[in-house]
């Protein structure tokens, strides 16, 4: 049976506008939830910016789910003890090179070398530090 | 009896609307569940940065792994216990790994489902040290928590709406109804 915009009678099949508004409501909230749930960065992903950008180099981006792929929480958090907040830890590059922090394992050895900057310093200039939740919440206390 | 016809085929216009908004919606959630965008275009990578070919896209990874509708998408600790992952313990030898498998019941949770911390998935990742005593004294009861401080970031928030999947997922936490066990069930610690 073809479907028709009107009734045998003549009628409108929308019989009060109402109906017709709560549908385009629907449609509305539909398309805004579309819009606004597609993510940005991975969830997770933690951005250093204490000295990047004063430095002239792009923030790190240190992405929690490349990692937690191969290694379990334990080993940062524990056994290289990063603290589990971000800002809480005072990285910097000397310390790296000297095998601490990131570098217990970007040292040639078991990770790719520091010579290669832009793999972390991979952040758009002027991105402000902290957890960066991509999905449904944007990190702690953030909805 | 004509009236009734009408009314009939006006539900049905009604119905097949309803339909397509519904179809919508699953196709959404479909194409949603799986959506990685690539470091070119999330809007946190700099483009411009010539390294930025080198480093893996989220979803060449995470699409290989179980699926989950929250956080990376991903359900890691089936992707550990089924064997997809098996992400190093340690870096130097010796270190020891210490897993413990006992459920603590958080019951102070007013009329909503009480809270079921499982030990077991958290120590095959994290240290004891990583939450006691400094977040959360072992003493079963010993720590005073509510969901204000969760959702400001403190207790299961240092992880949960962080690292960890999002605490939007109540029931994930909040998964012991009042009418089922005792608590005398659980283990004690």
């Amino acid at each position: 049976m073809p479907m028709k915009w009107t009734s045998p009678e003549g009628k409108p099949i929308f019989a009060t506008w109402n109906l017709l508004f709560l549908y385009l409501a629907l449609a509305g909230i539909f398309i805004f939830v579309l819009g606004t749930s597609s993510a940005k960065s991975e969830y997770a992903d933690i951005v250093l910016n204490k000295r990047s950008d004063q430095e002239g180099e792009r923030p790190v981006i240190f992405p929690h789910w490349f990692h937690r792929i191969r290694f379990q929480c334990r080993v940062c958090h524990s056994e290289l003890g990063f603290e589990m907040r971000a800002g809480a830890n005072d990285v910097t590059m000397d310390e790296i090179t000297k095998g601490k922090f990131c570098g217990a394992c970007h040292n040639g050895d078991i990770a790719w070398p520091v010579e290669n900057c832009g793999l972390c310093h991979s952040a758009l200039p002027g991105t402000p530090a902290g957890v960066i939740g991509g999905h449904q919440t944007s990190g702690p206390g953030n909805w | 009896m004509k009236q009734t016809n009408i009314n009939k085929r006006l539900s049905d216009t009604h119905l097949v609307f309803l339909f397509v908004l519904f179809a919508l919606y699953c196709l959404s959630s479909q194409t949603l569940a799986g959506n990685w965008k690539d470091l070119t275009e999330d809007g946190l990578h700099d483009p411009q940065n010539p390294s930025l070919y080198l480093l893996q896209n989220p979803g060449d990874a995470l699409s290989r792994l179980p699926a989950d509708s929250a956080g990376n998408q991903v359900d890691w600790i089936r992707a550990l216990n089924d064997g997809y992952i098996r992400p190093r313990s340690s870096l130097k030898e010796n270190v020891p790994v210490r897993i413990l498998d006992s459920d603590i019941l958080l019951n102070k949770t007013g009329s909503i489902p009480r809270v079921r911390f499982p030990h077991k998935p958290h120590t095959q990742l994290l240290d004891c040290q990583n939450c006691h005593e400094k977040l959360f004294k072992s003493k079963a009861g010993a720590t005073m928590i509510s969901m204000g401080q969760i959702l400001e970031g403190k207790y299961c928030g240092v992880c949960h709406g962080a690292v960890a999947f999002p605490l939007t997922e109540c029931n994930r936490c909040h998964s012991v109804p009042w009418d089922t066990i005792n608590a005398n069930e659980m283990d004690k610690p």
